[in-house]
């Protein structure tokens, strides 16, 4: 995915092996997802080389998935690219973390974070015994964070416009930029949720906090141009510090 | 109001497939800890009590984030994707004091069922540095023009 990836995992009974396993997954994801790799599957997908019977089980089911999140956001969320191809990135990202969490989980492990790009998904408690803190970045400032959350077996995501230029468009008017808002975060039970939500919200513009606002299970922090941030009416729930 | 109404959220026919219950367990004592952060050319491991790293600040141009005139403001009436919305906004001592909303979809046309009378008055503040001690960061990387472009565009109602 191009993309940095974190991996902590804070039980006792940790190896390199630990570590390695949730690396590899996300390794056979990129291989499968990549759009910059030209020999992964989606590349020959879109290339129209690979019909969808020869698809693999991964890749029909973020395919599912997202159609139904395109259904679910009023096809907001929308993989397909204005020049008939696929990119499904928003999808994948959030949708591998909470995979790797839940390889994690199925070894038995209880204490961990999962990053990759930014997104991140926690479980239990951090090595001093706490609840995951995890800032969220200025869009501004790189090295600033103005919010902090607190995670307790929650995924957060974070969409913007800053990252590799005018990555999110409005799936309804392909040529319109977003730039009104400049950054949206959703923390959701899970982070395969909270990004994909995330995505299609960012691309509804300034009602999209209005959307997360709607949808059970979910908070959402939004940054606008100006600098102002706007957050949904339980967000403050995840900013106090209950540790 | 804020956190006032419980029956505010939406539904979604969601089958959330991906979600498995989840139990607390009981934290050991002095865990260890084991984290490595990779990019797709480098693999870096660290050992120990490593809590994800922090970027380092680098000399960035800061751009002052712009003051807002103290008034009332009422938005334009916006096309939503399902319905049309519009606010109100409050402007005090230079910051967003209240946002309100003035117009909200409340038509039922589809499965959805939107509790219009719940539609928040989000809480609006001019973003503030927070501390950097935090395991992780969320939010994207990269600056870029596109992120410079945006940030000189909006909220012009109110500004200087």
């Amino acid at each position: 995915m191009g993309m940095p990836i974190t991996v902590e995992v804070v039980d006792p009974q940790t190896t390199e092996e630990t570590i390695d396993m949730v690396f590899d997954y996300f390794d056979s994801i990129d291989k499968k997802f990549s759009t910059y790799k030209g020999n992964s599957e989606i590349s020959a997908i879109n290339r129209g080389e690979l019909t969808k019977e020869n698809w693999s089980t991964d890749m029909k089911e973020v395919f599912d998935l997202s159609e139904k999140t395109r259904q679910e956001t009023f096809g907001y969320f929308d993989i397909a690219k204005p020049d008939q191809t696929f990119d499904p990135s928003g999808l994948v990202k959030g949708w591998s973390i909470w995979n790797a969490a839940k390889l994690l989980e199925k070894k038995g492990f209880e204490n961990f974070f999962v990053d990759a790009g930014g997104d991140i998904q926690v479980h239990g408690k951090n090595s001093k015994q706490k609840i995951w803190s995890v800032g969220i970045r200025n869009p501004f400032k790189q090295e600033e964070n103005v919010k902090i959350v607190y995670l307790e077996d929650k995924g957060i995501a974070t969409s913007g416009t800053y990252i590799r230029g005018q990555h999110i468009y409005n799936p309804h008017k392909k040529n319109e930029e977003i730039t009104d808002i400049v950054s949206l975060s959703v923390v959701g039970q899970n982070v395969y949720e909270a990004d994909r939500f995330a995505t299609a919200a960012f691309a509804m513009g300034r009602s999209g906090l209005a959307f997360i606002e709607g949808l059970e299970g979910l908070e959402g922090y939004m940054i606008d141009a100006g600098g102002i941030g706007f957050e949904t009416s339980n967000f403050q729930a995840y900013t106090q510090d209950h540790a | 109001m804020k956190g006032e109404t419980n029956s505010k959220k939406l539904t979604l026919n969601t089958q959330d497939q991906n979600q498995t219950p989840v139990t607390q367990i009981p934290i050991q004592p002095t865990p260890a800890t084991k984290s490595k952060t990779t990019t797709p050319t480098q693999t870096t491991t660290t050992k120990n009590p490593a809590p994800a790293p922090v970027p380092t600040p680098a000399p960035v141009p800061a751009k002052p984030v712009e003051q807002y005139r103290d008034g009332t403001y009422v938005g334009i009436v916006a096309d939503a994707f399902y319905g049309n919305i519009q606010v109100q906004v409050v402007i005090s001592r230079g910051k967003i004091a209240d946002v309100v909303f003035l117009q909200y979809p409340n038509d039922r046309n589809t499965s959805i069922e939107i509790n219009t009378q719940a539609m928040p008055m989000f809480k609006a503040e001019a973003i503030q540095a927070q501390s950097a001690n935090v395991d992780g960061v969320s939010g994207a990387t990269d600056s870029s023009i596109a992120f410079q472009e945006s940030l000189s565009s909006t909220l012009s109602l109110a500004k200087n």
